[in-house]
């Protein structure tokens, strides 16, 4: 890997990002959202804890996600300038990490704005430290494996729009896969339920940092990039 | 420096490059001719790698650009059809950009821009965003990008697209200075444009290759039947069987008059003859007047059109593929 060609993509994208309005839009909306439940919770309910949080947020990613991650190839297809970036001399894969990487710096500084809601808990409350590191463990994860999905469909075509509907699709699958397990007779329910991004979000969420857990969102990024870097462009595997 | 064996590829079924093969030389500039959608473009992204072919083999400098990609790809220059750039950028910016992702080192990256946009004309642009240039300038700066790096092998694909007349001129002149010491590939339907700058002419039309040589060989060989135009005033029209009797006139045809009084004949003539000055003489000696004389040979346009014609008689195919 090629860190100086991830690096100069990665800061293409960023600026790409925050030349637009749509960088502002996304990271406006999305905290308008969370702070609404934040605050809902905290003064209709009383309660002083993270859980509406780290309820709700796995859900809006799915379509949150699709947001950031649509334009990243599907963009360049449709000006053209995908033929320039791949004809130059650059392996495919580092070219989808520096945008996966760009992707994922937005959607981490969504986060840090997020920080406001526990210094309020714990300021206001007993609330566990670990328990809410753990929960942004887990949404780091979940918020990539999405990403890297979004940056797969966002590859496989020119319309943003069809590509954020795909990526929709995908992440939403993903994430209601849990549910299905509930009706499904038990060793296949297993699978299933193994599938599903919720369902290791939530083992993550509940406080336990497990292997299997963080390995599981680690193969689903990895593979979807690699999925990604073979619909943008097919050639010899380099 | 550039072969290609037998390429072909589909789309879905079409064919849009069929079984083409041909060389360019080092330090070569080949024009690459035909009618839209005749595989130029297509051709040009398999030679940059931007398209996997389905059969065939190409080679730069003894590199296959499937198995070798990498390696093919550092060693050349691509201006694709629709010029690539991020609008968001000023000119400097996207230079860079593509400096770094070239890996280009980073200490040579501001002489070679400047050293780029001296070249290009865009000096005075530098700091200006991409999106509020006009198609020249922005025809200029693909073309920067693509000579960046100085790549041994430039594919131009139709350059001088959208500029305006002076813009042609000087882009022509700036890859006739590049092209002594690197080897370019250009497309174009403009044909001027291949006469002013390419040393050799490959065209195809529907996939195939057509006729391959330099623009004075094709000339040379497309020529057909050289005709003379001949305006007479005087002369009476049984004596057209006097010049018809000439050595190497072929046939006779009087057009309209062009005024009262003047007759005017298309005289067409055998391959590699000359009669004019026969004419002259006939003219002096019978007492006609002679108002105009002018010899036509068929012209690179006239090859290229009677090459890519689409109606299935196009002769001149049939005789090169012969």
């Amino acid at each position: 890997m090629s860190w100086s060609i991830v690096s100069a993509i990665w800061r293409r994208e960023m600026r790409s990002y925050f030349a637009s309005p749509s960088a502002y839009i996304v990271l406006a909306v999305f905290l308008l959202i969370t702070g609404w439940f934040f605050t809902l919770n905290l003064f209709k309910e009383n309660l002083a804890h993270m859980r509406s949080i780290f309820d709700i947020l796995p859900f809006l990613l799915v379509v949150f996600a699709p947001a950031i991650g649509m334009r990243l190839i599907s963009e360049e297809r449709k000006s053209g300038t995908l033929e320039l970036l791949v004809t130059m001399p650059v392996r495919d894969f580092d070219v989808i990490f520096g945008k996966f990487l760009a992707a994922f710096s937005l959607y981490a500084v969504a986060l840090l704005f997020t920080f406001f809601y526990p210094f309020t808990i714990i300021t206001l409350g007993d609330a566990q430290v670990g328990s809410i590191i753990a929960g942004y463990v887990g949404l780091l994860l979940l918020g990539g494996a999405y990403l890297a999905v979004s940056l797969l469909g966002s590859a496989l075509t020119e319309n943003q729009i069809v590509a954020f509907i795909l990526s929709f699709a995908l992440c939403a699958v993903l994430a209601i896969l849990v549910f299905a397990a509930i009706v499904i007779p038990p060793p296949m329910a297993d699978v299933i339920q193994y599938l599903s991004s919720t369902y290791h979000f939530q083992n993550i969420a509940r406080g336990v940092i497990d292997s299997r857990d963080v390995i599981y969102f680690l193969s689903l990024i990895f593979l979807s990039l690699l999925l990604a870097s073979r619909a943008m462009i097919q050639r010899k595997f380099l | 420096m550039i072969h290609i064996e037998n390429l072909k590829k589909l789309y879905g079924s079409f064919p849009a490059v069929d079984d083409i093969s041909f060389d360019v030389a080092r330090g070569e500039i080949l024009g690459f001719l035909g009618p839209n959608g005749a595989g130029k473009s297509t051709t040009m992204k398999v030679i940059t790698g931007y398209y996997p072919p389905n059969a065939g083999k190409i080679t730069i400098d003894g590199h296959d650009v499937v198995e070798e990609s990498l390696v093919t790809r550092e060693m050349i220059g691509y201006l694709p059809e629709t010029t690539p750039l991020y609008l968001d950028m000023t000119v400097y910016e996207y230079l860079k950009h593509v400096a770094e992702v070239r890996r280009i080192p980073a200490n040579e990256q501001k002489v070679r821009i400047k050293k780029m946009v001296d070249v290009t004309g865009l000096a005075d642009r530098l700091d200006q965003s991409i999106s509020k240039l006009s198609k020249g300038y922005r025809q200029r700066v693909g073309l920067a990008q693509a000579m960046l790096h100085e790549p041994k092998v430039l594919i131009l694909d139709e350059p001088t697209i959208g500029l305006d007349p002076n813009q042609i001129v000087e882009i022509r002149e700036l890859i006739k200075t590049i092209g002594k010491e690197r080897t370019v590939i250009l497309s174009t339907h403009i044909l001027p444009e291949v006469q002013a700058t390419c040393d050799r002419v490959v065209i195809i039309n529907k996939g195939k290759l057509v006729a391959d040589g330099t623009p004075d060989e094709l000339q040379h060989r497309f020529q057909g039947k050289p005709v003379i135009y001949l305006q007479l005033h005087g002369i009476n029209p049984d004596d057209f069987a006097k010049i018809n009797a000439l050595a190497g006139v072929e046939s006779l045809e009087r057009l309209d008059d062009p005024e009262p009084n003047v007759v005017s004949l298309q005289i067409s003539t055998e391959p590699g003859t000359d009669p004019r000055g026969d004419i002259f003489r006939l003219c002096v000696s019978q007492g006609w007047t002679m108002l105009g004389l002018t010899r036509k040979v068929e012209s690179l346009e006239n090859i290229f059109r009677s090459l890519t014609r689409t109606d299935p008689t196009a002769k001149a195919a049939g005789e090169v593929a012969a």
